[in-house]
């Protein structure tokens, strides 16, 4: 079954801004994705679900050009990106923004200019205009401008999420990519995030696909939801309905069941 | 059959990584002729690189140039023929042991630092976050490196010569009992401009190999922190080994009837 769909899934009314058709990739002997299909439309935030392994940073780096598919196509605003190398593939990338898993900070750069690099190296803003840009969405998601000045490593792990969000915003994206934006956060944090996911999404207007195996912030943050399962999207729909999909894996995932279709592939010491 | 296999095997793989890295160091090299520049990252390596080695270079060189007086007059005293010492000094120095030296320092303070930090940023995601922003890490990281290294690198063998040849004379001078007119006298009879010129070719050159070996191992990182651990090591190793074996050919090159 294909990710295909818009909240009431029955097709994207409009043109999605990333459409995937028959992605595939292996890593040597190891085939990783088995033919993914995805769409995300326009101003929608769909989640990829699934568990560890099972290919859902791939699909991500795939559709960034941080790999390159062995086979499928993918489209970013109906423009095939497969192959695409230097300033083709950066002016798509320019479309993009990205929330990493650790935030991916640059250790070497203060705060603002983390959170300004995409508007300096990547559009050749003037820094100090950039530095007021930068200062602008540090606020939006909540950091003051007390910390514009210091370096990732004098903050917490919240407040460098904080700021990896305000540097995927900064340069107002038509796409978000959100990669385990909840992991080792405290619940309160992992809520304080996911409210911050939602509005960035909803203030700067853009689409967002996010990768998580938290359901709670799935929930919270998805108008669809799209679960990876031996690298195929084996259920899609909105996700107001995945407590009544009727489908075994998805139902075993959800409620964290150690029993079911899905099995663990623990290897004994 | 599986002996055979294995050597095979080996051979393959070494000329993979082979092919892997002069493919690495071309499209590094075609990066630093092609615009944008980030001028302040190459400002920043090249203080860095040129700058700060200064002091280890400086030491390096002023002490193997005392050595070679000492010893070179330990010989040459058996034959009579102390007054060699100040021509063996100057060109032991100007054509082998300042650049040698130097790269060898270099490549342990700054290979092993390059390695480690492109190393961190590639298993932290921040290589993966820069080609997220539409930034090249090629042109970003790489570029201003292999830049700094190839022109800063000849700076400092300059420094560590004219260091290494002051630090003969002192010992000749002030230990050795030499005549100070003469020693300097004899320093310049013999010096030619080739001599300086091929240590300074050796030294852009190792200075290309040791930035080289330290970009492209902490590029290739992988494991976390032993990854970083391995990419660091390697580096110097590398380019350790890189750099006698290019002495030998650029030796070859410059000086070979």
């Amino acid at each position: 079954m294909s990710a295909n769909g818009n909240r009431s899934g029955n097709g994207p009314a409009q043109e999605p801004v990333i459409l995937m058709r028959d992605v595939h990739k292996a890593f040597g002997a190891k085939q990783v994705l088995r033919g993914v299909d995805l769409d995300v439309g326009q101003r929608e935030s769909v989640v990829i679900i699934g568990g560890s392994g099972t290919g859902k940073s791939v699909t991500l780096k795939c559709i960034l050009g941080l790999l390159e598919p062995d086979q499928g196509s993918i489209k970013v605003d109906g423009e095939e990106v497969v192959g695409l190398t230097g300033q083709a593939r950066d002016r798509i990338n320019a479309k993009f923004g990205m929330l990493f898993q650790g935030a991916a900070l640059f250790d070497s750069l203060r705060i603002w200019e983390n959170v300004a690099f995409g508007l300096i190296q990547g559009r050749g803003m003037a820094r100090a205009e950039a530095k007021k840009i930068a200062i602008e969405k540090m606020g939006m998601v909540g950091l003051g401008k007390h910390v514009a000045d210091l370096f990732p490593a004098e903050l917490s792990a919240g407040m460098q999420k904080r700021c990896g969000l305000a540097r995927a915003i900064a340069a107002d994206p038509e796409i978000i990519f959100f990669d385990e934006p909840t992991t080792g956060l405290d619940p309160i944090m992992s809520d304080v995030i996911n409210d911050l996911i939602v509005q960035s999404v909803r203030d700067v207007g853009c689409s967002a696909l996010t990768i998580t195996h938290d359901m709670a912030s799935a929930r919270r943050i998805a108008d669809r939801v799209a679960m990876l399962y031996m690298g195929q999207i084996i259920w899609a729909g909105p996700v107001d309905q995945i407590d009544r999909s009727g489908n075994e894996y998805l139902d075993q995932f959800i409620h964290g069941r150690p029993e079911g279709p899905i099995q663990l592939q623990v290897r004994a010491l | 059959m599986n002996f055979v296999a294995l050597i095979g095997r080996a051979f393959l793989g070494f000329l993979a990584t082979a092919g892997r890295l002069v493919l690495f160091a071309l499209a590094g090299v075609s990066h630093i002729t092609r615009p944008p520049f980030y001028y302040r990252l190459i400002w920043r390596q090249m203080v860095d690189i040129g700058y700060y080695s200064l002091p280890v270079v400086g030491l390096t060189g002023l002490f193997a140039g005392m050595v070679l007086a000492l010893q070179s007059y330990t010989g040459f005293a058996r034959f009579s023929a102390e007054g060699a010492v100040a021509t063996v000094v100057v060109l032991s120095m100007t054509r082998e042991l300042g650049p040698v030296l130097a790269g060898l320092m270099v490549a342990g303070r700054i290979g092993a630092s390059i390695a480690a930090e492109i190393g961190t940023m590639r298993v932290t995601e921040q290589i993966d976050a820069l080609t997220t922003l539409a930034t090249n890490p090629f042109k970003y990281l790489v570029a201003p490196r292999l830049f700094a290294g190839i022109t800063m690198l000849p700076i400092l063998v300059l420094v560590a010569d004219i260091i290494g040849i002051f630090g003969g004379y002192v010992v000749s001078v002030y230990k050795l009992d030499f005549n100070a007119p003469n020693y300097l006298k004899r320093s310049w009879e013999f010096l030619e401009v080739v001599d300086v010129v091929s240590g300074l070719v050796k030294a852009s050159v190792f200075g290309f190999l040791v930035t080289l070996m330290g970009c492209y191992q902490g590029y290739n990182s992988k494991r976390g922190a032993q990854g970083v651990g391995a990419a660091t090591t390697n580096a110097v190793v590398s380019s350790s080994i890189l750099i006698l074996i290019f002495n030998y050919i650029i030796t070859e090159l410059f000086f070979s009837k």
